[in-house]
């Protein structure tokens, strides 16, 4: 029985991106850590994030108080507003949509830049002069996606509620002081911890798929932009499935 | 005469095509061997099998005593070490300033630590290229030329014993190649090297080669000095130095 070759090629792509992981994983530590090179790394993919970040984060929270009070003032429960907000902000909303932007914008650009790094032999001159291209460009900014990507979801969600805020007091009249207390009121432990451990996985499947796919480009100007292209798609893919994934184990452990 | 490169039956394919059929090649210390060929030839192919880029099918290469089949990952880093590669665009690392791409290859392969001694080294190695002023510069800000000759510092600052050069003057006018090929031996001179060469470019072949080999279709057709081959009666040797 001849194999189709679209399973073929889904193997070997498994079967490469496991290898790269490993390799990933040996080099961690291997001769020291790359420190300058991670604060670097954070510093372009956190700090250099915090605008587009800061902004989805505070329209999120804008739209769904805008989107959820008509419907809730109808039954009397505009006063849910602020904890239905945080709690859809915290749980889910938020870090499902900073990990896709996060993947729009961070697995992109890595993959494009070692990508651009692979066509132009800058791969190869770390590798041939008996360097670690693993270590200087890989680990670091895997672990710097991993740590940046929670840390901006807190930010997001922080940012969200403020937005909330804003968008309750268009059409009513409530103080900060209330519309927090009533936002963190119905919000316990095991809505926050579990939706912020999953960011640190979105974290690294950003990073990971971004160095993967720039790493294994074929050498030519236009890998570049397949690079760039399949990290994101491949990247936002990952996020939906690992945010699955974390619900159910979420609800399995933690809300029941 | 000591053997730093010693190439024996040396094939490679690549799928259905054999791109190097039968190389034998030996290069001893101290020698400058530059390799003509026509493009597609398996040139730079070789070239990576010395450092152990590319794996080939059959045949023993062995350099610097160590026999690249047999190799562990750790040995074939360490025998990287001693060989440099100046490759064709000169791979200088753009988000790294010329003086970073220089500190890379020191803190990262010979693991120095001294801050003084490797900014002596940096500025040793740029001044024998004649780069000094551009310590500060992004590889962006710098001409053809220069980025050949900053590339090639990268490569001569950890003192490498044996140099391969991917078509070095590639994209240089007349004037630039002409000096970086006197670069090339004036480094090969002071650094006491052992170089291949891979070029199109005749003048160059003529100002660095000790001993020039022809390529054709996977295997070395000819051998000799830059006058012996330059003077043969095969038209087709003869069509490279028309």
């Amino acid at each position: 029985m001849k194999i189709p070759s679209y399973l073929t090629s889904l193997l070997e792509e498994s079967g490469s991106q496991a290898e790269f992981f490993l390799r990933f994983t040996r080099n961690i530590f291997k001769n020291g850590f790359e420190w300058n090179e991670f604060v670097r790394q954070c510093y372009l993919i956190g700090y250099k994030s915090i605008g587009i970040v800061v902004l989805t984060g505070f329209i999120l929270g804008f739209v769904l108080t805008l989107q959820s009070l008509p419907t809730l003032k109808e039954f009397g429960a505009q006063n849910y507003v602020p904890s239905m907000v945080s709690i859809s902000v915290m749980r889910e909303i938020g870090p499902v949509i900073i990990g896709l932007i996060c993947a729009g914008k961070v697995a992109s650009s890595i993959g494009a830049e070692l990508g651009s790094m692979n066509v132009t032999e800058q791969i190869d001159a770390m590798e041939v002069s008996g360097a670690n291209p693993i270590q200087f460009l890989v680990v670091t900014r895997i672990l710097a996606c991993t740590l940046m990507v929670p840390i901006l979801t807190l930010l997001a969600d922080t940012v969200a509620l403020a937005g909330g805020f804003f968008g309750i007091n268009l059409s009513a009249d409530m103080n900060a002081q209330l519309y927090f207390a009533k936002s963190f009121q119905t919000v316990v432990f095991g809505d926050f911890f579990p939706a912020f451990i999953k960011t640190f996985f979105f974290g690294f499947a950003i990073g990971f798929i971004g160095c993967y796919k720039g790493y294994h480009s074929d050498k030519g100007t236009e890998s570049v932009g397949i690079a760039a292209n399949t990290a994101v798609v491949t990247a936002s893919i990952w996020i939906i499935l690992i945010d699955a994934v974390m619900v159910q184990i979420t609800n399995t452990f933690v809300y029941n | 005469m000591e053997k730093v490169i010693d190439i024996q039956g040396l094939q490679k394919s690549f799928g259905n095509t054999p791109v190097l059929k039968n190389i034998n090649l030996t290069v001893a210390r101290g020698e400058n061997v530059v390799v003509l060929g026509k493009s597609g030839q398996g040139k730079s192919v070789m070239i990576k099998c010395i450092v152990g880029m590319i794996l080939p099918d059959a045949g023993s290469l062995c350099v610097l005593g160590h026999d690249i089949h047999g190799i562990t990952r750790d040995e074939l880093k360490e025998l990287r070490t001693h060989i440099g590669f100046l490759f064709q665009g000169g791979a200088l690392y753009d988000s790294m300033t010329v003086r970073e791409n220089l500190e890379f290859p020191l803190t990262r392969v010979l693991r120095l630590k001294d801050k003084a001694e490797i900014k002596k080294l940096c500025e040793e190695v740029l001044e024998a290229v004649g780069l000094e002023d551009a310590i500060d510069k992004m590889p962006s800000e710098l001409s053809g030329g220069m980025r050949k000759r900053m590339a090639l510092a990268r490569t001569l600052i950890v003192k490498p014993e044996i140099i391969l050069y991917d078509e070095p003057t590639t994209g240089l006018d007349t004037i630039t190649s002409k000096e970086i090929s006197h670069l090339i031996l004036d480094m090969q001179k002071k650094y006491q090297t052992t170089s291949i060469i891979i070029t199109h470019d005749i003048p160059c072949a003529k100002i660095t080669a000790d001993r020039i080999l022809i390529m054709n279709d996977g295997e070395y057709i000819a051998e000799g000095s830059f006058e012996e081959l330059s003077n043969s009666d095969d038209p087709f040797i003869k069509s490279f130095f028309k």
